[in-house]
């Protein structure tokens, strides 16, 4: 068991076509990248609706959004992950079962399925921060929205979302940055995304403290770039005269 | 849907579950205790402990739990043959606690800062004043106000890390997923074991936080 050191390894070919081990770091992170944007898109809407349904005076929306957050919150992310891949395409209609199993490719498949997996996964802890944020505005609020004639919906809209989202952004930053690491389980339905580049790395040229640690620095980039544009995002939309602000 | 098959298989199920627990204990055990570490190397005033400790955090957490395992499954052989000079056989289970423990305590590093942070600076005046040492007035009287304090935290980082283990299938352990997968693919009835697999999760994740929330209920001021 020698280790031989080499650095210069991501320069050297994979032996398959004209790839460097470099290129399928950057289709992997690519992947990465494709997955967490199109999964964060659906948290945050899903999240968001389920948030406003938690909050407005209707029992039945209420229990249905706490349900949802009950169950995808309690229920380990690789076990939904192996739900949406391996158990929901059989209970799809058989056209779109065909679809899903013979027309798309493995990879299709497999970023489809993760991206719906992380996309309501995420849902869920957007949810209770979209919650959190409209309860933390003063109850006023809503009623002078009422007070000048607005409905539910434009209070919503108009008055109440538009400050709880800027009040949530650095929590949501945190989700947004966790839908990232989450990614990598797509690693386990065979998408190759940084991760399962990384282990293919590994394995090829066996040179794995090279490949784990490249992956690690990605990582850690990636996550030091994403915060540093949200806390950008977040003093662009600070609403003024909260304590957290500062300043007048 | 056929579940009947799930009840002969009970015992097989519950050695994966057994592995599950160990994990979650030795990991929350573990984390805690170098988490602890952590947090009294952030807060200390030797600035170069302070960085040391403020750098693993931030390296551990921005990167995914499953890298690390891994990562650690493919590593840790070879660090110990570094360290000790001879092969020693790493089992799948060892690797994957030693990156529980390591990752976690970057969480855990974090509750226990704040728990400690939120006991009033009068009460290390006071111990001081009394005569103790560091090590007595953390250990008699910050340490366990503060544990007292964070206790919800940690419990609900601890369910947190009992949905994680199951991220211990990407090495091959047998825990309590992969003792349902590899039964239903065997037995050639996958979803109802995943779905079974899936339901004990939800029910024990379920239970234990609502069982935190009313904790944290009766221990806030």
């Amino acid at each position: 068991m020698n280790y031989n050191w080499n650095w210069g390894v991501f320069f050297q070919s994979t032996g398959i076509g004209s790839e460097i081990y470099l290129d399928w770091f950057v289709t992997g992170l690519g992947w990465t990248i494709a997955i967490s944007l199109v999964g964060w898109l659906i948290a945050l809407v899903l999240g968001s609706l389920l948030g406003v349904m938690r909050t407005v005076p209707n029992r039945l929306l209420a229990t249905i959004a706490t349900t949802y957050v009950e169950i995808f919150r309690n229920v380990p992310l690789l076990v939904q992950l192996f739900l949406w891949y391996f158990l929901v395409p059989d209970l799809l209609p058989e056209p779109l079962e065909m679809w899903f199993k013979q027309d798309l490719s493995p990879a299709a498949s497999a970023y489809l399925s993760v991206v719906v997996c992380l996309g309501l996964f995420t849902a869920a802890r957007v949810c209770e921060q979209v919650r959190t944020g409209i309860q933390a505005l003063p109850k006023g609020q809503l009623n002078a929205g009422y007070a000048l004639g607005f409905t539910l919906p434009q209070v919503y809209t108009t008055v109440l979302l538009p400050q709880a989202f800027r009040i949530i952004i650095p929590p949501l930053t945190s989700e947004f940055l966790n839908i990232f690491k989450n990614s990598s389980v797509a690693s386990l339905i065979g998408l190759m995304e940084l991760l399962a580049q990384t282990k293919q790395t590994a394995e090829f040229s066996a040179n794995l403290f090279e490949a784990f640690t490249l992956a690690t620095l990605i990582y850690f980039v990636l996550n030091m770039s994403l915060m540093m544009i949200m806390r950008w995002i977040e003093k662009r939309v600070a609403v003024p005269g909260l304590i957290s602000v500062g300043g007048k | 849907m056929d579940f009947s098959a799930i009840i002969p298989a009970l015992p097989g199920l519950w050695i994966g579950m057994i592995t599950t627990l160990e994990l979650l204990v030795l990991g929350v055990c573990g984390g805690v205790a170098l988490g602890t570490a952590l947090a009294l190397m952030r807060l200390s005033h030797n600035k170069t402990l302070a960085k040391i400790a403020a750098t693993y955090v931030s390296y551990f957490r921005s990167i995914p739990l499953l890298l690390v395992i891994t990562w650690f499954y493919f590593a840790v052989p070879f660090v110990l043959r570094w360290i000790t000079g001879v092969d020693t056989p790493v089992g799948a289970f060892s690797s994957c606690l030693v990156a529980f423990v390591m990752f976690e305590a970057a969480y855990f590093c974090e509750i226990v800062r704040a728990g400690i942070q939120a006991i009033p600076r009068g009460q290390m005046g006071a111990a001081y004043a009394l005569g103790m040492t560091y090590g007595q007035t953390m250990r008699l009287v910050i340490l366990p106000q503060a544990f007292r304090k964070m206790t919800p935290l940690l419990l609900q980082q601890s369910i947190i890390l009992f949905q994680d283990t199951s991220l211990v299938y990407t090495v091959g352990l047998m825990d309590l997923l992969n003792a349902a997968r590899s039964r239903g693919d065997i037995l050639g009835q996958p979803h109802e074991f995943l779905i079974f697999a899936g339901l004990v999760y939800f029910v024990i994740s379920f239970t234990a936080s609502r069982a935190v929330k009313h904790l944290q209920k009766r221990l806030a001021v």
